[in-house]
């Protein structure tokens, strides 16, 4: 007698079969073949909407900011009495103040997580599951819910840090982590298990085999991750509006001291009246354009060229 | 990781520590050095913003750090009454609870006027008004107005076809001064307006925006929007009682134009005027502020404010 | 452990346990650092709880729950304020739902296409692509749609409304779908790759035709990574801060529907409240953090929702 209960993964085949087979009557006639190309056709524009969007986003941004390109963005400050001269130097340093903060605490953090979880945790204990849970719950929280942990504990509170980048750094560190811890995770899994467990088998320990065998197959992917994460935090607003980002500073911020950052001082200009402030976050706008296709290029390659590295068969 | 990466990271980490911990000087020179905290008014903001910029151009200055801030004129007295900042940019005057609590934590502080403003009543520069009493402005916006409609505001002379043009209110968020401002001096409470207007934030551009566009919008600006906002809004004369009045300057600063005119100033602590860079600043602030608001577009202050702002600034040092 | 003298292997060297000869601290030392990076996320969320509970249960001994969450009229800081949270409930919701509109169709079609129909090398221009739309800042797509989209859309779609305003909350849920289109994409598109080739296959092999084999093979059998996908991008909408600020404007406090003007969303609001000028320690500061602690429990249970997808889809294929 064939069993009662069908085993979860035999239903979605026959499911299929059964669809296939009535599809399979259709296929081969003309209003088979023009639906086909007709549905073809919807990707494409379905497709085409989002690429157009964002080719629309770039043009648009250049064209509106493109003229104000000049060295002048990068080495001048904020000029309220005269926008025209006007740039973006301590926006600039200030980004680069807080993304070092940030990358000094998610590499060791997220890589370090995503080993114990990957390699050392038990999935049986109810602790592991819950950091597991937890960390994926992070990943979808709201930034400005991490302004407000910034807020509250990091600049004032507890750490009382102040309204200074680095603590706008750890804000935003606390924000990309769970996205590193992720990817992070994902580049252990896809190393392939006959590695860590013929180093095992050979007597190593469990440190010894995730830092001298794993981990450096599992680096480009890390590194990956850890650059999306980067491009990622470099712009964000939100939560660094609550923690003290919203300055008027034409002094070079350090880790210590009052700051800006790029996308921030870009939100501050395109709510002044005069017009040459429109102008010059569009511009604003192209220099983060740039980095963020910068640093997605240096990803992609890295993926790319590492990816059929180690694929197991 | 491999040792020499690790080593690598290592130095990196210790570099990049040094140089924080070495960028936290604001150098060496001859002239001054510090820094300087300027929180509070968004309004007041960008006036502050100027005198920053100049008196950081100045050769003896170049090594003083000023940082103005915009968290609002409540929320930046709540850092200066304990302390965290050196002066408050401030729309309107302390309150009491405010003074309570400077006075908690022996902040000793004074006022001292900057310039000018004159809060502007917009309409869509097609508007047949010219003119709007004080009675009329808060009919439009008090608690539970009943306006909704041009034609609805008593006592207006408009052609047919403006009185049943819709009336379309902006303004700004409670967090604004501007909106303690407006709302006290018009209806006479803090915070008594009709609860239907469309509230703009603190983004008083998106109001003349919104008006360019709008033939039946109105809303109120600070002065400096409204000399950027260009032809396409007009801002009314108010009737306080004495016929109407122009919103420019002049009337602004022989104090004509009410109740809409009111003094700018930035609220300084004594102990931050104690130290030089702050007491240096405050003073550069007032001998040139006539040309700062010049510069920011606003209303500046006459002969008479400066020297009485001088007074202040040397009384709060003195005492 | 040692054999008897009578038992089978009885004069067998004696065999020690595989255990290492000394204790290795280091390796315990390791494991609980390790362990300790891991614990620290769950640190952070309870500072996300703790950093909101106080001000939230101060905000509810004060306006009763039924009024915060029915209430119609939302005006905190007047000087009669009103504490109804569903105007800014409301605006965040059409933001939701505008945005799936837009990013559903586009996000899943392009994901068809990329894991059925696209060649390698075509996969290999359009998902780094996607990835670059994912990365572009929020304040830069809040600015394209206050500047570009908004005028545009006005001269397409006239009838929708006023136009009054150069907020509109409509144009911001078109800006916030095309952000999170690739969030759709990427996580149904992995949903579908993870379909086994032999369900595939097994269909060619009865003769059905490609559109056959992705819409009624692949499309259902990895439907529950596509429910994740949009679940996911439903929450990341809901989450969205600087589009709606820019593009939607803080709104005004009554309940509109009208897409054409500007509505406040909750973290328009919460944005707002913290950078602006209510003393701290009064209600109406409170109210950022009861706002925040509405956010954070929708976000939770649309997220714990995606989870609970992404797991059985896994569960499915793995």
């Amino acid at each position: 007698m064939p069993p009662t209960h069908t085993p979860r993964r035999v239903r979605p085949a026959t499911d299929v079969a059964r669809s296939a087979t009535l599809a399979a009557l259709t296929a081969g006639t003309r209003r088979g073949r023009a639906t086909s190309t007709a549905f073809l056709g919807v990707m494409l524009v379905g497709l085409s909407f989002a690429l157009v969007g964002l080719l629309a986003l770039i043009v648009f941004m250049f064209a509106e900011g493109g003229g104000r390109l000049s060295l002048t963005l990068l080495t001048e400050g904020p000029s309220t009495i005269n926008p025209g001269g006007a740039g973006y130097r301590p926006a600039i340093l200030g980004t680069l103040w807080v993304i070092s903060g940030v990358i000094m605490l998610i590499v060791p953090l997220g890589v370090g997580s995503a080993i114990y979880l990957e390699r050392y945790a038990r999935k049986d204990r109810w602790w592991n599951r819950l950091i597991e849970l937890n960390i994926q719950n992070l990943a979808g929280v709201p930034s400005i819910v991490f302004g407000i942990l910034g807020l509250a504990f990091v600049a004032r509170g507890p750490l009382g840090l102040g309204f200074v980048a680095i603590a706008g750094s750890i804000t935003v560190a606390m924000l990309v982590l769970p996205t590193v811890i992720l990817a992070a995770r994902e580049a252990l899994k896809a190393v392939p298990p006959s590695i860590s467990d013929g180093a095992i088998a050979l007597g190593a320990t469990q440190w010894q085999t995730t830092r001298r065998q794993v981990l450096p197959i599992a680096l480009p992917g890390i590194l990956t991750g850890v650059i999306l994460a980067v491009a990622r935090a470099i712009g964000e607003a939100a939560p660094l509006l609550l923690v003290g980002a919203v300055n008027f500073i034409t002094f070079d911020p350090s880790f210590t001291s009052r700051y800006t950052t790029l996308p921030v001082l870009i939100y501050n200009y395109s709510t002044r009246p005069q017009d040459e402030f429109r102008v010059l976050a569009a511009a604003g706008v192209i220099i983060m354009l740039v980095l963020v296709l910068a640093m997605n290029s240096v990803a992609v390659w890295l993926r790319n060229h590492f990816e059929t590295k180690y694929r197991e068969h | 990781m491999k040792r020499s990466s690790r080593r690598l990271s290592a130095v990196t980490l210790a570099v990049l520590l040094t140089a924080a911990a070495c960028g936290g000087d604001s150098g060496d020179g001859d002239g001054l050095n510090g820094d300087v905290l300027i929180d509070g008014s968004s309004t007041v903001g960008p006036l502050t913003e100027v005198a920053a910029e100049l008196f950081m151009n100045e050769e003896e200055f170049s090594n003083v750090r000023v940082t103005v801030a915009i968290s609002g004129t409540g929320g930046g007295f709540q850092k200066f009454c304990i302390g965290e900042t050196d002066g408050n940019d401030s729309s309107r005057p302390i309150s009491e609870e405010e003074a309570a609590l400077c006075e908690s934590n022996d902040i000793d502080y004074d006022f001292v006027q900057f310039a000018n403003d004159a809060l502007t009543v917009l309409v869509n520069a097609d508007h047949p008004a010219e003119c709007l009493t004080v009675e009329q402005v808060s009919q439009i916006w008090d608690v539970g107005s009943t306006v909704t409609t041009w034609g609805d505001v008593d006592d207006l002379d408009l052609p047919d076809d403006w009185a049943n043009e819709p009336l379309t209110p902006y303004g700004p968020g409670t967090d604004s001064g501007t909106f303690d401002f407006f709302t006290e001096s018009i209806m006479g409470e803090v915070g008594q307006i009709r609860n239907d207007y469309n509230d703009i934030g603190e983004d008083d551009l998106a109001a003349v925006r919104a008006i360019e566009v709008d033939r039946g919008a109105t809303g109120y600006i600070p002065f400096s929007y409204y000399q950027e906002a260009g032809d396409a809004v007009k801002g009314l004369a108010i009737d306080g009682g004495d016929g109407c009045v122009e919103p420019t300057p002049e009337n602004v600063r022989n104090g004509t134009y009410k109740p809409l005119g009111r003094p700018l100033f930035v609220y300084f602590s004594s102990s931050a005027l104690s130290r030089p860079e702050v007491l240096a600043f405050a003073e550069f602030y007032v001998e040139n502020a006539l040309e700062i608001a010049e510069l920011a577009e606003f209303v500046p202050m006459t002969a008479e404010q400066q020297e009485e702002a001088r007074q202040r600034v040397a009384n709060l040092v003195g005492g | 452990m040692t054999r008897g003298n009578d038992e089978p292997g009885a004069g067998v060297a004696t065999r020690r346990p595989l255990v290492p000869s000394r204790p290795r601290y280091g390796e315990t030392v390791i494991r609980g650092l390790l362990f300790s990076c891991a614990a620290l996320s769950v640190v952070i969320t309870a500072g996300i709880v703790l950093s909101m509970i106080g001000p939230t249960i101060s905000f509810l001994g004060q306006v009763p729950i039924g009024e915060f969450l029915t209430g119609t009229t939302w005006a905190p800081s007047f000087a009669t304020p009103s504490f109804g949270v569903l105007p800014i409930v409301v605006g965040t919701g059409i933001i939701l739902v505008v945005s799936l509109t837009v990013a559903v169709p586009v996000g899943l079609l392009s994901a068809i296409y990329l894991s059925e129909y696209a060649s390698p090398r075509v996969r290999r221009v359009i998902k780094p692509a996607l990835e670059v739309l994912e990365g572009i800042p929020t304040v830069a797509i809040g600015l394209f749609a206050f500047w570009f989209l908004h005028p545009l859309i006005k001269n397409l779609f006239p009838f929708l409304g006023d136009w009054r305003s150069p907020f509109s909350v409509g144009v911001a849920g078109v800006a916030v779908g095309l952000l999170i289109v690739p969030l759709v994409a990427s996580v149904a598109d992995d949903a579908m790759k993870a379909v086994p080739r032999s369900l595939r296959e097994g269909a060619y092999a009865l003769g059905s035709g490609k559109l056959a084999v992705s819409l009624r093979v692949v499309f259902p059998a990895a439907i529950s990574g596509i429910v994740a996908s949009i679940v996911l991008a439903g929450s990341r909408a809901v989450g969205e801060t600087m589009v709606v600020l820019i593009a939607a404007g803080a709104g005004n406090p009554r309940l509109s529907f009208d897409l054409t003007e500007g509505v406040q969303t909750m973290t328009a609001y919460i944005a707002g409240r913290a950078t602006g000028d209510i003393p701290v320690g009064t209600l109406a500061y409170d109210t950022l953090f009861a706002v925040g602690t509405l956010l954070f429990t929708a976000t939770l249970i649309l997220n714990t929702i995606a989870i609970r997808f992404v797991r059985r889809f896994r569960e499915l294929y793995d």
